[in-house]
């Protein structure tokens, strides 16, 4: 186990100074060989849980991500909508605003879509119908989003809180309608949605959910790199006074990017439920909301490596659900092996900032 | 009837103070720890897993080890979920909601884990353990308070563990408001770098109080599997009251003392669906919101007044770098 350390710790092995710069490949040495680490570690834990050879486990574990056609069309899938989350969240985290409620705009996003399904399904030509279901879940999870921004901006209330909050409220509004909708009514099995589907397009049935995250994807990389809206973000992230002391209206880019990020939310809501499973539960978003806001920092909010970190979490997720699976061991060990790999990449962050230097022998600090 | 909704309202309001007493001290230390609905997963789990090895290792159960034994497990792994959150964010000085997240994930994890592989242990045909013998331990209630009536059914009918909620809150609240300790404590919250240049150890204030305010979180997932669901350990059973715990901290506005009544009230509202005749399964879940609308009320006056003894830790999830002041 960790072992316990006051503040001491550093001062006994040596001091730790700050690094300005690391070369990018000496970052990504750190990088893999706290995965490497990770990797070992949870190695031990599953001989220890499950008297198994952990060999042998990885290699399940990889059948069971992309073992077949249908298992990798699921991974890019889900990798897909995770990497979305992720998109939404992240210009947010840029300004140091932290949108914990992903989880909640993508569900009132999703709800937003069923609504239409239900009520209009009938009614509009499919042709007319998916665009008014994505322009009504891209509003929803603006507004879910824009409620904490507003009150942070006028009244300076916690957004960390108040997201968090505005989570369990989607949660528990959408499992209302779950069960209002549900046939017959009350008895708690989702309605299956038929009008307004997605197409199929090419014979995959995903892949129009991945080209709309794949353009999403470049889209949210031009608006933070090359836009002067994401320009200000940065600054605003950086440093409110300095963004204040240069003009721009810090309120404003706040309230916008919230938007930004709820829209972008709304959107992953709609191609969960029209896109991937038709139809609403209140466990639809799946946790998703809080594993972006890991994938995104891990990918230190570059659009472009957090491809990498979805598709990372994404293939543990799976190749440990298929592992739970075949030695028939409790599906939760995904999250315990997702949870240790999280922790060494984080703690391996450290080792990037900076330096240890450790204390000569005869040296007094 | 009242009294009986009262005694559920305090039941179910118990793991919340706990969660919610851990997490303030937690909070006042300028650490946000959503790592708490895992924590009090493990904490839940390692009670069982210590009430599990000791109700099938003897023939004969000693009442006094049956509580012993799992109190004592349930705050080892809690000490030690709060440690790997300090180690990384105190030590290692990562970022607070990530690290937190990735500990909800890691507990939750382990809780169902452990919880379905000890399912698969005994072999049972339904999805749970039942630890029936440790929970009569537990719930050992007075002996006159039966006789008591009402005043015996809302005051004295409950198992140990609710008194002892209500005691660490008491003594949380003092310590926090009264003690040189708390001035340090809250000190660190509101400004680090301050309390530092006063010689407070930040380092020590911070790890100290995460790891107790983890201990104390643990108690509620104890609490819930040994007394509110009678031993009976199911996957997921738990449900979001970690959450709800991190809500009662901002309802009680950072007072432990507060927290004891908002408890009460979260469990009432929690409970009265229950108490309403003819209300349908789905405007249920509605009511299951009020607690989250009623916490975002509370968050908006508070801040809109903008009082100061009414606000967050000045310093609550900022990380502190000595060198970077």
């Amino acid at each position: 186990m960790k072992k316990k350390c006051d503040n001491l710790f550093w001062s006994a092995l040596g001091h730790i100074v700050k690094r300005d710069d690391i070369v990018w490949w000496k970052a990504w040495i750190i990088r893999v060989l706290a995965v490497l680490l990770a990797l070992v570690v949870c190695g031990v834990v599953t001989i220890f849980l499950t008297d198994l050879n952990p060999i042998e486990v990885y290699v399940t574990m990889i059948k069971g991500a992309v073992g077949s056609k249908r298992l990798t069309w699921n991974l890019l899938q889900n990798t897909a909508i995770l990497l979305c989350v992720s998109l939404a969240v992240t210009p947010a985290f840029k300004m140091k605003f932290w949108n914990i409620g992903a989880e909640g705009q993508v569900l009132v996003g999703g709800l937003a879509t069923a609504a239409c399904m239900i009520y209009l399904g009938e009614k509009l030509p499919p042709a007319l119908l998916i665009p008014v279901m994505l322009i009504v879940s891209i509003i929803s999870g603006a507004i879910w989003a824009f409620v904490p921004a507003y009150f942070k901006t006028r009244y300076n209330s916690n957004e960390t809180l108040f997201t968090l909050m505005m989570n369990y409220v989607a949660i528990q509004i959408v499992a209302f309608f779950t069960l209002e909708w549900s046939m017959p009514k009350g008895s708690g099995t989702p309605r299956p949605l038929e009008f307004g589907q997605l197409p199929t397009i090419f014979g995959q049935k995903y892949l129009i959910n991945i080209l709309i995250v794949a353009l999403i994807t470049v889209i949210v990389y031009i608006y933070l790199k090359y836009s002067k809206q994401g320009y200000e973000i940065s600054v605003v992230g950086e440093s409110e006074n300095t963004a204040r002391y240069i003009g721009i209206n810090v309120k404003k880019v706040v309230l916008r990017t919230m938007l930004i990020s709820g829209a972008i939310c709304g959107i992953t809501g709609f191609l969960l439920v029209a896109g991937t499973d038709h139809s609403l539960k209140s466990d639809t978003a799946g946790g998703r909301g809080f594993t972006a806001i890991m994938v995104s920092w891990l990918a230190k909010f570059n659009p472009v490596f957090m491809v990498l970190t979805s598709l990372l979490i994404v293939f543990l997720q799976k190749g440990a659900s298929k592992i739970s699976e075949v030695y028939r061991l409790n599906s939760s060990f995904s999250d315990i092996i997702t949870g240790i790999i999280i922790f060494f990449i984080i703690g391996s962050e450290f080792f990037i900032n900076y330096k240890i230097k450790f204390n000569k022998k005869g040296e007094n600090v | 009837m009242i009294a009986t909704i009262i005694q559920r309202a305090v039941m179910q309001g118990t793991p919340l103070l706990f969660g919610s007493t851990g997490e303030i001290l937690t909070e006042k230390s300028g650490h946000l720890n959503l790592g708490i609905p895992g924590i009090m997963y493990v904490g839940a789990i390692s009670g069982v897993a210590g009430a599990f090895l000791y109700e099938h290792g003897v023939a004969e159960i000693n009442p006094f080890l049956a509580v012993l034994i799992p109190l004592i497990c349930s705050l080892i792994g809690s000490i030690l979920m709060g440690l790997i959150y300090c180690f990384l964010t105190v030590t290692l000085r990562a970022n607070q909601n990530v690290t937190g997240l990735a500990l909800t994930t890691f507990g939750i994890g382990i809780g169902n884990f452990f919880g379905g592989s000890l399912i698969k242990l005994v072999n049972s045909d339904v999805p749970s353990i039942a630890l029936s013998k440790t929970s009569t331990a537990f719930k050992t209630q007075l002996p006159f308070a039966d006789n008591l009536g009402w005043f015996g059914d809302i005051f004295l009918s409950y198992g140990f563990l609710v008194y002892v909620a209500i005691i660490v809150a008491l003594v949380s609240s003092f310590i926090l408001n009264k003690t040189r300790v708390g001035l340090h404590l809250r000190a660190v919250g509101e400004n680090p770098g301050t309390a530092d240049a006063a010689g407070i150890n930040v380092t020590k204030y911070k790890y100290l109080a995460t790891c107790i305010g983890s201990a104390i979180a643990g108690l509620g997932g104890l609490y819930y599997v040994m007394d509110y669901a009678n031993g009976v350990w199911s996957n997921n059973g738990f449900g979001d009251r970690g959450w709800l715990s991190i809500a009662l901290v901002i309802f009680s506005v950072w007072r432990p003392s507060i927290s004891i009544i908002g408890s009460i009230l979260f469990g009432f509202l929690y409970v009265i669906p229950t108490y309403i005749p003819g209300i349908s399964v789905s405007s249920k879940k509605l009511f299951e919101m009020l607690p989250y609308v009623v916490t975002i009320i509370v968050l908006i006056i508070t801040s809109m007044r903008n009082k100061k003894e009414n606000q967050p830790p000045a310093a609550l999830g900022l990380p502190y770098f000595r060198e970077e002041r």
